[in-house]
């Protein structure tokens, strides 16, 4: 069956939970002992409604102060696809999680409450979908129930958002409007019968009619070699197989190829997925390739189709979210990881901060804080093989790592 | 193979793609091994990660002692099936040393005492990373993890301030003393870690089936009269029922379900129209709200 993944976004109490809740509850994926406890503590806080949000909100700090902090995976499945949902928090200071939350997902639900309309949160994270260039981006506007279901309200909502999406930079993306009430259900699963003037679909309507091509991009195929497979058992001592997963494209046996950084020419021998051969490895399969030659691959090396190279070069500019406390500097060191490779960074410039609420960019910046988004140039102990972003979704991101607490400190995306 | 990447396909083909890194990123690591059909699906994605090569891993058994004979029985011919390195520490020793306390009365068991030997084994053999069967969709706090989920030198969780997670990239750099829990089914729900058996046509357990046994209820669950680890009170009737076990944990906090699937294929259809969770059945998950995230914190599975 088809997997989708979705985050959501959204800022602080806009229900994004409980519109998660209300899917699950709507669509029977809710078991019976996890709609007990959830009707069990609805009534401990005293509400005389069913607290959906409490189907994601899984941690302690979490339910005590009624908010999402890190994101949570929800599973469910309808009879068309199989579903994988973000939970991600609203809060700006859990900014980081809803990137992490967004970077997997093929769509987006970004809610909006009816009473707040579009505010900086709903920029913050509408940019970063964009950023994150998400082909299919849903904006709910949310708690229709408490501005009586108004049409009025719902188009002036849309018309303001429209004015964002006129400034964003990845056009294509593609944008619907839905008016919902998580609470109640309406537009959820089912289609409201409290808004006859909204003719469109429900949230989970879109999706299941949301088709592949509409989401994924398809490119040219990289091979990232994740590790050599040398058994020197009797029944396979010279074998030399390349273990890695394959992104953009498919390799086919008889491929020519080059293996990256050494240029060396060779031709795809055996495709193996576990003990069978195949003749074609596919987007996104974990296999196991054989070349023709006997030729010296390692982990970090790629293999590319010989006449569609990516560049090689041992500086990029890319636009970064930076997520840590310690702020990122001209001259400050990172290690750089690029799919399985890893190198050392120096950032050489900070070009410019780029403001979410798509207000403009801001020169001479001294250094970067938590949530900050910039276009920084970095330069490398030795070349990586890279994309742009918008040509190659795997092969164009990066993350940043911090040599002294090891922890991941940003996420780029090379222009 | 297929031109389309689909549902089961691509969560196997993510999972192969995370064990993969493992072997690639750290110096020890091992494969965490309950016998359960979540760690013997690992067992099979970790033999087709490495083909024709074998796991460049050891296997290792947390063993509180109150496992079903069958699962004991099950992992021995594993392992020498797939000629794999299999490490068995006990909590029965950490008793013995006075490192735990054994729980006692209606509710004992031997779940909590197991991190104990777990980290003292992580300690013994300098384990940097420890791959789980771990999924996300079992428990609200599990929903939260990581797949690479860092440890501190007590082996704790940091729940609210885990590392972000972007893309497919994993980051499993280390300070000194900090290992990692790896949890390459985070994805997979139940019905796709049965289904992933039936298609794969992977042998587990028989308890798994339904079989008769004798039985009696407690807290509207049925538990196993068949063994004396699982405390029952004289006045707590026993009767025989076909029953099947959903999650075989410590035999003290396993309930069983009532059953008629016998094969395979009947299991997955009754997980697709179950409508209690895996974890309903686990006792010791009923204990408190957060019960998990406590474990968890503590440094369990
Ligand atoms: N009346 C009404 N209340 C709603 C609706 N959706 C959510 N709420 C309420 O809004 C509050 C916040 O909901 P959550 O789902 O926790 O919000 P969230 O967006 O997940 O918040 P964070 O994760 O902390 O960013 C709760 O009290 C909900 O009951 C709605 O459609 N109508
Ligand atoms: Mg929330």
């Amino acid at each position: 069956m088809e997997v989708l993944k979705i985050a959501t976004a959204g800022s602080v109490d806009d229900g994004k939970s409980t519109l998660i809740g209300r899917i699950l509850y709507d669509t029977k994926s809710l078991t019976t002992d996890k709609l007990e406890a959830i009707e069990k503590t609805s009534k401990q806080k005293g509400y005389d409604y069913l607290d959906f949000s409490l189907a994601t909100d899984g941690l302690v700090a979490e339910r005590e102060q009624g908010i999402t902090i890190d994101v949570a995976h929800i599973y469910f499945s309808t009879r068309k696809k199989s579903y994988i949902i973000a939970d991600t928090p609203g809060h700006v200071e859990y900014t980081r999680n809803m990137v992490t939350g967004a970077s997997t997902s093929q769509a987006s639900i970004i809610l909006i409450d009816a009473r707040k309309g579009v505010i900086e949160q709903t920029n913050r994270h509408f940019f970063i979908n964009n950023l994150l260039r998400i082909k299919d981006v849903v904006v709910t506007i949310n708690k229709m129930d408490l501005v009586d279901y108004s049409e009025e309200v719902y188009n002036k909502i849309k018309a303001d958002f429209s004015e964002l999406m006129n400034k964003r930079d990845y056009q294509d993306q593609k944008i619907t409007f839905i008016p919902v009430s998580a609470l109640k259900g309406d537009n959820v699963v089912n289609r409201s019968e409290n808004m006859p003037w909204y003719t469109g679909q429900s949230l989970l309507e879109h999706l299941e009619n949301l088709d592949k091509k509409d989401i994924y991009n398809v490119g040219t195929p990289r091979f990232p070699v994740q590790f050599v497979i040398r058994p020197k058992t009797e029944d396979f001592h010279d074998f030399r197989g390349y273990a890695g997963k394959v992104y953009g494209g498919e390799l086919s046996v008889g491929d020519n190829i080059l293996v990256l950084p050494s240029k060396t020419r060779s031709k795809i021998k055996d495709i193996y997925f576990y003990d069978e051969k195949y003749q074609t490895a596919s987007r996104r399969s974990s296999v196991t390739i054989t070349l023709e030659n006997d030729i010296n691959v390692s982990r970090g090396d790629m293999i590319v189709l010989e006449n569609d190279l990516p560049t090689i070069d041992n500086h990029f500019t890319a636009n970064i979210c930076w997520m840590d406390s310690k702020p990122l500097e001209a001259g400050s060191k990172y290690v750089l990881q690029h799919g399985v490779n890893k190198v050392l960074a120096r950032v050489e410039t900070i070009n410019h901060k780029i403001h979410p609420d798509y207000s403009g960019i801001e020169k001479n910046v001294q250094g970067l804080g938590v949530n900050d988004i910039a276009s920084v140039t970095f330069k490398f102990n030795k070349p990586l093989f890279f994309d742009q972003f918008k040509n190659h979704r795997t092969n164009g991101s990066f993350i940043l790592i911090d040599t002294q607490t090891n922890s991941t400190v940003g996420a780029g995306f090379i222009q | 193979m297929n031109k389309d990447t689909y549902h089961i396909n691509s969560l196997e083909n993510e999972a192969i793609y995370i064990i993969r890194e493992v072997a690639a990123q750290f110096e020890k690591p091992v494969l965490l091994f309950s016998g359960g059909k979540d760690s013997i699906t690992l067992v099979r994605l970790a033999v087709k990660a490495f083909y024709p090569a074998k796991i460049p891993f050891p296997l290792m058994h947390i063993d509180t002692g109150h496992n079903f004979p069958e699962t004991i029985e099950f992992r021995d011919r594993l392992v020498k099936e797939l000629g794999l390195k299999l490490i068995v520490r006990n909590v029965q020793d950490s008793i013995d040393q006075g490192k735990v306390k054994e729980e006692s009365g209606r509710y004992a068991s031997r779940n909590q005492l197991q991190t104990t030997t777990l980290l003292d084994a992580i300690e013994e053999f300098k384990f940097d990373a420890c791959i789980g069967g771990a999924r996300r969709d079992e428990e609200k706090a599990r929903a939260k993890e990581r797949i690479f989920s860092v440890r501190d030198d007590f082996g704790q969780w940091d729940e609210k301030n885990q590392r972000p997670e972007l893309f497919d990239m994993l980051n499993g750099q280390i300070n000194l003393g900090q290992n990692v829990r790896v949890f390459p089914i985070s994805n997979w729900t139940e019905l796709d870690v049965w289904s992933y058996i039936e298609q794969e046509n992977i042998e587990i357990p028989s308890i798994y089936f339904a079989h008769k046994r004798k039985v009696f209820l407690r807290d509207g669950m049925i538990w196993s009269a068949e063994d004396e680890v699982v405390y029952r009170d004289d006045n707590e009737e026993v009767i025989e029922e076909m029953v099947r076990f959903r999650t075989v944990g410590d035999m003290s906090c396993t309930a069983a379900v009532l059953s008629e699937a016998a094969t395979i294929s009947k299991v997955v259809e009754e997980i697709r129209d179950s409508t209690i969770s895996e974890r309903g059945a686990r006792i010791d998950d009923k204990r408190s709200e957060a019960a998990m995230e406590k474990r968890k914190q503590q440094g369990y599975f």
